[in-house]
C-alpha cells in the first residue's frame, strides 16, 4: 500500500552506513564543477551543507531570509551538543547515544537514521573544534561535558549557554569561506517562495527579493531545503519571528509528503506568558536542570498565596515543598526528558499548586546548587542565562527562584525523507529540523545541533552524490523553461491575492488566534473531541482570513506585514493537517499526548500494535482530505517497551 | 515584579520609505502598555494601530527577541539598544521608561550601514569583513580528534568572550568615527587565542582591516564607547590584540 521507500541499506545497524557509503555514487571533480546546487535557509544544517558542497567542488547558491546567516536560529540553542566520545569514562559509547534517543523518542524514529547520527557524532566535535569553536575546557586543556535530560552519561559539549551560537559561528565561518573562494554564492533578504519541478524533478526556486519585492528564478541540478521547525504555527513559541514552515510547505504541495506533523516539543523551561501583549517565549536551557531543582508548595494554601502575592518562594519552608519530579521518577529526577517534565508541570498546576499570578508556572529553584557549589561556579556555568532571566522578568535567580512554565519549542515533524535525506520528490533534500528523520516522538536535549550539523556535514555530501551521478549529463537548468514561468505566475498571484483583500484585520490577529486554537485543543494535551473542533475552527479561520486580511504598504518594497501574511497563510493550512495527524493517532507517545490513551498514573501509553509507523501526508489538492501513507517502523536492534524513568 | 501599565507615552521614529527617498522624524501616541513588555512588542502594538488608521508600519530588524540573533538595530533616546547595559533592543523592557515619555528612535547611523526602510540598515559590509578572512581554513572532514588539541582553560575563556560578538553592529553606531574595529578585533582576537587560529593570523589580521578600511569605515580613537553600547559586553581589549596582530603581521612582511 505504502509508496514510501526508506531505503534502508542492508546489514547489521553497525554496519548500514559503511555498506552504504560504499555502494553509492561518487561524483568526480571535473563533473561536481558542472552540477549546481541550491540549498535554502542557512542555519546550522544550510550553512553546514551549503559549506561542505562548495568545499567538494559543487556550486552552490543559497538564501536566507535573514540579513546573514549568522543570524538563523540555531543561534538561540543554549545548553549543548551532544556526542559519543566517551571523554568521560562513564561508558557512552555510539550504540548508547542510539538507544537513548531511540528511547527518548519514545521509539518512533528510524533506527537506521539515528545509529548514523550517533556514528557521526564524534566528527563533528572534531570538526567544530578544529574550526576554532572555543568549547568549555578543563584545566588540563580537554574538553568539558555536561549532563542532560533522559540520558544517564555526560556527553553534551558547550560553548557557556551560547552553544548553537557558537556552532552557528562555526559553520558560518565555514561558509564566508566558500563564498570568499567563489563556491557559494549568498543571497541574503531572500525568502523561498517555491520550489519549481521539471519532468518529475526539483530543479529550482522562486525567491521573493525582500528588499525590492523582486520575484526571482534560480535553476539547479538539485534543491536543499534546511529551513527549521513550524513551531511558529502556535503563534507564541521559542523560535525566532521570521521563523516559517512554508518552503516546507509549498514543497508538500509540490509532492513532498509531510511526515509526523503532529510531533512537537513543548519544552518545560521558559519564562511564562506575562500577559496578552506577548510577541514570544523565552527559552531556559535545559541545562538548567542539572543544578536546578523543580518545585511546587505541597500545600493548596500556599499555592493560592503565591498566587496573590501574599508570600515570596523562600517563605515556603524546605518540609513544604513538592519537588515533584524527584518523587515521581527518582532514578532520573530533575533530568527527565522534556515531554515528560512539561506533562508533570502541567499537571501540578491543572491541580491547582501553579505558583505565579495565572497559576501557571512552576519553581526552578537554585538555592540548594548554590549551598553546594557556592555562587562562582553558578554564576560561571549559567551566568549568561541568569542574567537573561533577569532583564526578562525584573526578578534576580540568585535570590528567588525562576518561574518556568512548558512553551512549543521544537518541531519533530517535518519533510518526510529516506535514508539519504531525499523527500518524496526526486532532487529535493531536506535536512535538520525541517525533515522528520532522527528524534521520533520526542527530541532529547542538545541533539538538535547534533541532528543539524550531521545532516549538512557529513551526511548530505555523501548521499547528494548518489543522485548527482546520475545528472552530470544534465546541462544547467534554464529558468526559461515554462515550469519556472508558470511557478513565478504563482507566487505573483498568491502575493496579489493576499494583497489585494483590503480587510480590517492586521496578519498578526490571525495568527494570535490560530496560536490559541492550537495551543487550547492541539497543544500539551489533546483529545478527539477537542481535535475535531480545531481542525473546524482553523477552516472558519482560514475563510475569515481571505475576505478580511489588511496588507498595508506596497508589494515592490520592503514589506514585513506581505512577507507575515504570505507565511501565516501557510500555517492556516498546516495547523489543519497537524490537528488530522493527531486526531489520526489515537495512542500517546513522546510529545504527543492523547487523554484517550493514559496509563492509571497519567503517563502516555503507547499503543506499538497499531502505531508503529511514520504517518506521511500527501497533498491531493487545496479542499481535498490529504492521503495517509505508512511507513512501517522496525526495530530490529533495539526491543520495543514502555519507556520508564522511574 | 508587579508592571505597571504605561497610559500614554510618546514615539518620535525615524520614517524613510527606500534608501534614496528623504527621511524625516514622526511622532506617534502610543497607549496602554504595560511596562513588563518588551521595547519590540510596544512597537508592535504602535504598528498595529498604524495598520488600522491605514498608515505604513514602521519596518524595523528583528528576530530571535531573545538578545543573540543581532538582528535588532535601534537607536533609542541616543543610546543603541536603549537605556539599559548589556541588552540588546528585544531585551529591553518597557519598564525603564516612564509615563508620558516621549521615546526617540533612529536607525543605526553610519556611511557604511545605509538605511534601506525606516530604521532597517543595510549591515552587509559586515559580511564582506567576515568573508575577507575570519576563518579557520579547514574544510570538512579529516580533523584531528578534538582533545589532540589541549587549550588553557583561561584561553579557551577569553577566546569566548570575543566570540559572544553578536554582529548587530552597535558598536559602528555609537564610534563617532564609525569604526568597525570592535567587531573586526572580536574575531581575530578569539583566533587569537586559538591554537587552531596563529598559523593564518597574519594573513587573517590583514585581509580583515584592509576589508574594513575599504568599506568605508572609520578609524578607531580609543573613545571606548564602542565597548558601553556592546550588549554583550565586548572588551576594547580586544582592539589592543587586534592593533599587536595587525603590526606583527605587517612587520612580517
Amino acid at each position: 500500500m505504502s509508496q514510501l521507500n526508506s531505503k534502508i541499506p542492508a546489514g547489521s545497524i553497525a554496519e548500514k552506513w559503511s555498506n552504504h557509503k560504499a555502494k553509492i555514487k561518487v561524483v568526480s571533480p571535473a563533473n561536481k564543477r558542472k552540477l549546481d546546487v541550491i540549498v535554502v535557509g542557512t542555519g546550522l544544517a544550510g550553512a553546514s551543507a551549503a559549506a561542505s558542497l562548495g568545499e567538494l567542488g559543487y556550486n552552490v547558491t543559497a538564501f536566507c531570509y535573514q540579513d546573514s546567516p549568522r543570524r538563523a536560529h540555531s543561534i538561540a540553542a543554549q545548553g549543548g551538543i551532544n556526542a559519543a566520545k566517551n571523554y568521560q569514562n562513564d561508558n557512552d559509547s555510539v550504540y548508547r547515544l542510539f538507544y537513548d534517543t531511540i528511547k527518548g523518542g519514545d521509539y518512533r524514529a528510524r533506527e537506521a537514521n539515528v545509529h548514523r547520527l550517533a556514528e557521526v557524532s564524534p566528527n563533528i566535535i572534531d570538526q567544530c573544534v578544529a574550526q576554532g569553536v572555543p568549547f568549555a575546557r578543563e584545566y588540563g586543556g580537554l574538553l568539558s561535558n555536561r549532563s542532560f535530560g533522559g540520558v544517564l552519561v555526560s556527553r553534551t559539549f558547550y560553548a557557556r549557554g551560547q552553544t548553537g551560537q557558537q556552532l552557528l559561528l562555526g559553520a558560518y565561518s565555514a561558509l564566508n569561506r566558500q563564498i570568499h573562494e567563489g563556491t557559494v554564492k549568498m543571497y541574503t533578504r531572500h525568502e523561498m517562495m517555491d520550489v519549481v519541478i521539471v519532468d518529475g524533478k526539483a530543479r529550482g526556486v522562486i525567491v521573493r527579493d525582500m528588499v525590492t519585492g523582486e520575484i526571482k528564478r534560480f535553476g539547479a541540478h538539485a534543491v536543499v531545503l534546511a529551513t527549521g521547525g513550524y513551531g511558529n504555527v502556535f503563534f507564541l513559541s521559542t523560535n525566532a519571528m521570521g521563523c516559517n514552515a512554508s518552503a516546507s510547505w509549498v514543497a508538500y504541495k509540490k509532492g513532498a509528503f509531510f511526515a509526523n506533523p503532529c510531533f512537537v516539543q513543548i519544552h518545560p523551561t521558559c519564562i511564562p506568558v506575562h500577559g496578552s501583549q506577548q510577541s514570544k517565549l523565552t527559552l531556559m536551557s535545559e541545562s538548567l536542570r542539572n543544578d536546578g531543582r523543580v518545585w511546587v508548595p505541597k500545600k493548596k494554601e500556599d499555592a493560592v498565596k503565591l498566587q496573590k502575592g501574599e508570600i515570596g518562594p523562600n517563605d515556603i519552608a524546605d518540609e513544604d515543598r513538592d519537588f515533584y519530579l524527584e518523587r515521581r521518577y527518582p532514578s532520573y529526577g530533575n533530568l527527565v526528558p522534556r515531554d515528560v517534565a512539561s506533562r508533570a508541570a502541567k499537571e501540578r498546576c491543572d491541580a491547582g499548586f501553579g505558583v505565579n499570578r495565572e497559576g501557571m508556572a512552576v519553581f526552578l529553584d537554585f538555592k540548594y546548587a548554590i549551598q553546594r557549589l557556592g555562587r562562582d561556579t553558578i554564576a560561571k556555568r549559567y551566568g549568561n542565562l541568569f542574567q537573561m532571566y533577569e532583564k526578562i522578568t525584573d526578578t534576580d535567580p540568585y535570590k528567588e527562584p525562576m518561574q518556568i512554565y512548558p512553551a512549543i519549542h521544537y518541531t519533530m515533524g517535518g519533510t518526510w525523507v529516506d535514508y539519504n535525506l531525499m523527500t518524496t520528490v526526486p532532487g529535493l533534500y531536506s535536512l535538520g529540523e525541517a525533515n522528520f528523520s532522527d528524534h521520533g516522538a520526542n527530541r532529547l536535549g542538545a541533539s538538535a545541533l547534533m541532528q543539524g550539523l550531521a545532516d549538512g556535514y557529513f551526511v548530505l555530501p555523501y548521499t547528494i552524490g548518489d543522485y548527482l551521478g546520475n545528472e552530470i549529463m544534465t546541462p544547467r537548468i534554464q529558468t526559461t523553461l515554462p515550469e519556472f514561468e508558470e511557478a513565478e505566475k504563482g507566487v505573483v498571484a498568491k502575493l496579489e491575492k493576499l494583497f489585494n483583500i483590503k480587510g480590517k484585520t492586521p496578519v498578526d490577529h490571525f495568527h494570535k488566534r490560530l496560536g490559541t486554537i492550537m495551543w487550547d485543543h492541539v497543544g500539551m494535551s489533546r483529545n478527539e473531541a477537542g481535535l475535531k473542533q480545531a481542525i473546524e475552527e482553523i477552516r472558519q479561520l482560514r475563510e475569515q482570513f481571505y475576505s478580511d486580511l489588511l496588507v498595508p504598504g506596497e508589494l515592490k518594497n520592503v514589506n514585513p506585514e506581505l512577507e507575515k501574511a504570505s507565511r501565516v497563510a501557510d500555517f492556516l493550512e498546516l495547523g489543519e493537517l497537524l490537528a488530522r495527524d493527531a486526531l489520526n493517532r489515537k495512542e500517546s507517545c513522546g510529545g504527543h499526548f492523547r487523554e484517550e490513551s493514559a496509563t492509571e498514573e497519567g503517563e502516555a501509553k503507547r499503543d506499538d500494535e497499531n502505531f508503529a509507523y511514520v504517518s506521511a501526508w500527501e497533498y491531493k489538492g487545496i479542499n481535498e482530505e490529504p492521503v495517509l501513507h505508512k511507513e512501517e517502523l522496525v526495530f530490529e536492534t533495539i526491543a520495543l517497551t514502555q519507556r520508564s524513568y522511574k | 515584579m508587579a508592571d505597571q501599565i504605561l497610559n500614554k507615552i510618546y514615539v518620535k521614529v525615524w520614517r524613510q520609505n527606500s534608501p534614496k527617498a528623504k527621511g524625516r522624524f514622526e511622532t506617534y501616541t502610543v497607549e496602554n502598555v504595560s511596562q513588563g513588555s518588551s521595547f519590540l512588542e510596544m512597537i508592535d502594538i504602535l504598528n498595529d494601530k498604524l495598520i488600522l488608521d491605514g498608515k505604513d508600519p514602521i519596518a524595523f530588524d528583528h528576530d530571535c527577541r531573545e538578545g543573540i540573533c543581532g538582528m535588532c538595530s535601534m537607536y533609542i533616546n541616543g543610546h543603541a539598544h536603549g537605556p539599559d547595559t548589556e541588552v540588546t533592543t528585544c531585551q529591553l523592557h518597557m519598564r525603564k521608561f516612564h509615563e508620558g515619555q516621549t521615546i526617540v528612535i533612529e536607525p543605526w547611523r553610519s556611511a557604511a550601514f545605509p538605511v534601506i526602510k525606516d530604521l532597517m540598515v543595510d549591515r552587509s559590509a559586515f559580511e564582506k569583513i567576515q568573508q575577507a578572512g575570519g576563518y579557520v581554513s579547514v574544510n570538512t572532514g579529516g580533523v584531528p580528534d578534538g582533545n589532540t588539541i589541549l587549550i588553557r582553560q583561561e584561553d579557551a575563556e577569553e577566546a569566548m568572550d570575543a566570540a559572544a560578538c553578536i554582529g548587530c553592529g552597535a558598536c559602528v553606531a555609537t564610534c563617532k568615527n564609525s569604526s568597525a574595529m570592535l567587531f573586526v578585533a572580536a574575531k581575530v582576537s578569539q583566533f587569537a587565542k586559538l591554537p587552531q587560529g596563529k598559523i593564518e593570523a597574519k594573513k587573517r589580521a590583514k585581509a580583515m582591516v584592509a576589508k574594513m578600511d575599504e568599506l568605508g569605515f572609520g578609524n578607531c580613537t580609543n573613545t571606548g564607547a564602542c565597548e558601553m553600547a556592546c550588549p554583550k559586553s565586548i572588551s576594547i581589549a580586544h582592539i589592543a590584540r587586534l592593533n599587536r596582530e595587525y603590526l606583527t603581521a605587517r612587520f612580517s612582511d
